[in-house]
């Protein structure tokens, strides 16, 4: 895995160099340009807020907001997806047999990614594609999609982005960084994924690197400059994970939890699924949905056993999962790229921040 | 309302120093605007980490059952009624219950605030009947009675029915309020607008059950949406499936309903989930004249056969 980053970081580093102007009063034509080679997914405004859709012909995603409210891991990864499926109609062709739906991978890109969201692909790609295993359903979408960015200007206050090993401006899982200028965007070339859609696209105006590079590591530095949240998450290795799971204070950091999903599916990291079959008369299908580690069904054995029968073993898991296992399995940071969502929407206001503080300081 | 944390605190002391109760049921300040965090308090000294202010929509009366405990709770009205709720429906005692009652002016509602401004909202500070929200750029004064939670608005129970100890005098109760003009609206909807009202209504739903879970009233051991044997529901964001979950849970809260809200509130994706129960909650009241969680003396409508029962709520 730190081999593949690797990879993208030189990658990232071959095309730094490139930076296209691009004049907003062209955009639409320019995506537009896009649409007959790519499915296009972006933010649209939809019920008073933003959320990644797949884009109409002529619509343009509206690049005027802050994260989502579901972060956009459904493009890859759709809360319910159908795997196999199978018909007992002996007049049918293959009846009785479980069979995998057909399914085509067209090329695809999401405009208007930010940075945080395209790193949470590349943290859940460390669970869906290694070397043993290959979630052939997440990995065809994946490699399918190109990954358009936009740097955060003014990140918001629950935005910890730096603290948990990415950033505004963050570049890994990108193939194109756009930056907002205000009349014009800047658009960094990041992969050659990256340079395929440029093409497509018909952006041309390439901008003198030098000049285009400090504007851009100016504001960089600027909107780092303006995140105020942070977690410290520098012992949490070298905790031991038996003190963690015993400690006190879980009791009253899950008081509050009323163990609904809401933090695991607006995260674009947790990627848990529950297989479940679903028959119509003669025919049937396999599908997998988000499952979550907060429902007594998410461990409930099928002896009526449940080792995880209350609401403070539940939170924990999630946690130390996020903060602990994680971190111990992958040796690659938390699993949390900061986007701040969980703090944001859960209904009784349990801050991660405050609890990867008290795991990380806890003597 | 402000002024109350003062007593809440002094009261809470108390009881804790006197081990009339093991703990104190509250809020205490949030991480970000417009939210607090339910907590316990079971130590004198820590008194002072209880709040109040209008961000204490969560209905605490969710959070005293399968407890062994003796607990002071701090209920607003509609808390108090859902306690009540649960000593007849046998999930707590009254008198493992202390309840601490608060005269309540509304809560504000967070999802309505948060939709009025393009901008990050950094703090929203109360000043009597004025709510200033604050982004970075620039200030905000509004009327606390233009922002409350719909159901706060419409809310005709402010002042707690059962409690030990009350936190102030009572508030003026809301009179001359027409509580039911959203759901006559759908009610007058021609079916296949009511079923596209509905389709488009809960489009959005992620099927977390964050309303079940910050509702009260949901406390069955294992959900119908969660059984396996048999399995009633799909487990997909299949709109039927959806539809179905919404609609069944409102009716298990037909007659128990308290409007508490708290089921609007938490939803992540700001769905205004109580429109379901509102229109059982006005149903009960229209065939039976009942309210729910008003009185300890008698049985819920749908608890009970009378033979003059009304045929219409079959």
């Amino acid at each position: 895995m730190i081999h593949t980053n690797l990879m993208i970081r030189i990658q990232g580093f071959r095309h730094t160099m490139k930076i296209i102007r691009i004049d907003k009063k062209n955009w639409a034509e320019h995506i537009e340009n896009l649409s007959g080679s790519y499915r296009l997914f972006g933010p649209v405004k939809d019920n008073g807020s933003h959320m990644f859709k797949e884009l109409n012909k002529g619509e343009l995603p509206d690049l005027n907001y802050f994260n989502t409210t579901l972060s956009p891991k459904s493009i890859i990864y759709p809360q319910s997806e159908v795997m196999l499926e199978y018909s007992l109609d002996e007049n049918k062709d293959n009846h009785h047999v479980m069979k995998e739906v057909k399914k085509d991978y067209p090329q695809r890109a999401v405009i208007g990614i930010r940075p945080c969201d395209a790193a949470a692909f590349l943290l859940v790609k460390r669970n869906f594609d290694t070397a043993e295993y290959k979630d052939t359903y997440w990995t065809r979408a994946y490699e399918t999609t190109t990954f358009v960015g936009l740097a955060c200007n003014s990140p918001q206050t629950t935005c910890f982005c730096q603290a948990a090993g990415n950033g505004p401006f963050h570049e890994d899982g990108l193939d194109i960084l756009l930056i907002d200028m205000g009349d014009y965007f800047f658009a960094k070339i990041i992969s050659s994924k990256g340079e395929n859609l440029l093409k497509a696209a018909e952006w041309e105006t390439e901008t003198d690197a030098e000049t285009g590079g400090n504007i851009i590591a100016a504001m960089k530095q600027k909107a780092e400059d303006t995140i105020t949240a942070s977690v410290s998450t520098n012992k949490l290795k070298g905790q031991k994970t038996t003190d963690l799971f015993d400690a006190p204070f879980w009791e009253d950091v899950a008081f509050a939890c009323i163990n609904c999903g809401t933090c695991t599916y607006i995260c674009p990291t947790c990627w848990c699924f529950d297989i479940q079959d679903e028959a119509f008369g003669l025919c049937g299908i396999r599908m997998r949905n988000w499952d979550s580690c907060m429902f007594p069904l998410f461990t409930l054995h099928g002896s009526g056993h449940n080792p995880r029968n209350t609401n403070m073993q539940r939170l924990r898991q999630r946690f130390m999962h996020k903060l602990k296992y994680y971190v111990d399995k992958y040796d690659n940071g938390i699993q949390c790229v900061g986007c701040g969502r969980c703090i944001r929407l859960c209904p009784v206001n349990i801050d991660i921040r405050k609890v990867c503080d008290l795991m990380n300081n806890y003597e | 309302m402000l002024k109350y944390i003062d007593t809440i605190r002094k009261i809470s002391k108390r009881l804790l120093k006197e081990k009339a109760v093991d703990m104190v049921i509250g809020f205490r300040k949030g991480t970000v605007p417009m939210m607090n965090e339910p907590c316990f308090i079971n130590k004198p000294e820590d008194v002072d980490n209880l709040v109040w202010n209008s961000n204490c929509g969560i209905n605490l009366a969710n959070y005293l059952t399968n407890r062994k405990e003796k607990i002071a709770v701090i209920a607003k009205g509609c808390d108090s009624r859902n306690i009540v709720t649960h000593i007849i429906e046998n999930k707590v005692k009254r008198d493992q219950v202390f309840i601490v009652g608060v005269p309540c002016k509304g809560m504000i509602d967070r999802h309505k605030i948060a939709s009025m401004l393009e901008e990050e909202i950094i703090e929203v500070v109360e000043e009597g009947n004025i709510v200033i929200v604050k982004s970075a750029a620039f200030e905000k004064r509004l009327e606390k009675s233009e922002i409350l939670q719909e159901n706060c608005a419409v809310c005709i129970h402010r002042n707690p029915v059962v409690y030990d100890e009350l936190v102030a005098e009572p508030v003026e109760e809301q009179t001359d309020i027409d509580r039911y003009k959203d759901v006559r609206r759908i009610e007058e909807m021609q079916v296949e607008e009511k079923n596209n009202f509905f389709d488009n209504f809960l489009s959005t739903c992620i099927r977390c059950y964050a309303c079940r879970n910050a509702c009260p009233l949901c406390y069955c051991p294992t959900c119908f949406v969660d059984e396996s044997r048999p399995q009633w529901l799909g487990k997909s964001i299949d709109p039927i499936d959806i539809k179905t979950f919404h609609l069944l849970r409102a009716f298990h809260c037909a007659g128990r309903c308290t409007d508490c809200g708290a089921c609007q509130r938490a939803c992540p994706m700001g769905i205004n989930v109580r429109i379901f129960t509102k229109k059982l909650e006005k149903d009960c009241f229209e065939l039976y004249g009942w309210e729910s969680g008003l009185t300890l003396e008698e049985r819920p409508p749908l608890d009970t056969y009378k033979p003059d029962d009304p045929d219409s709520g079959i």
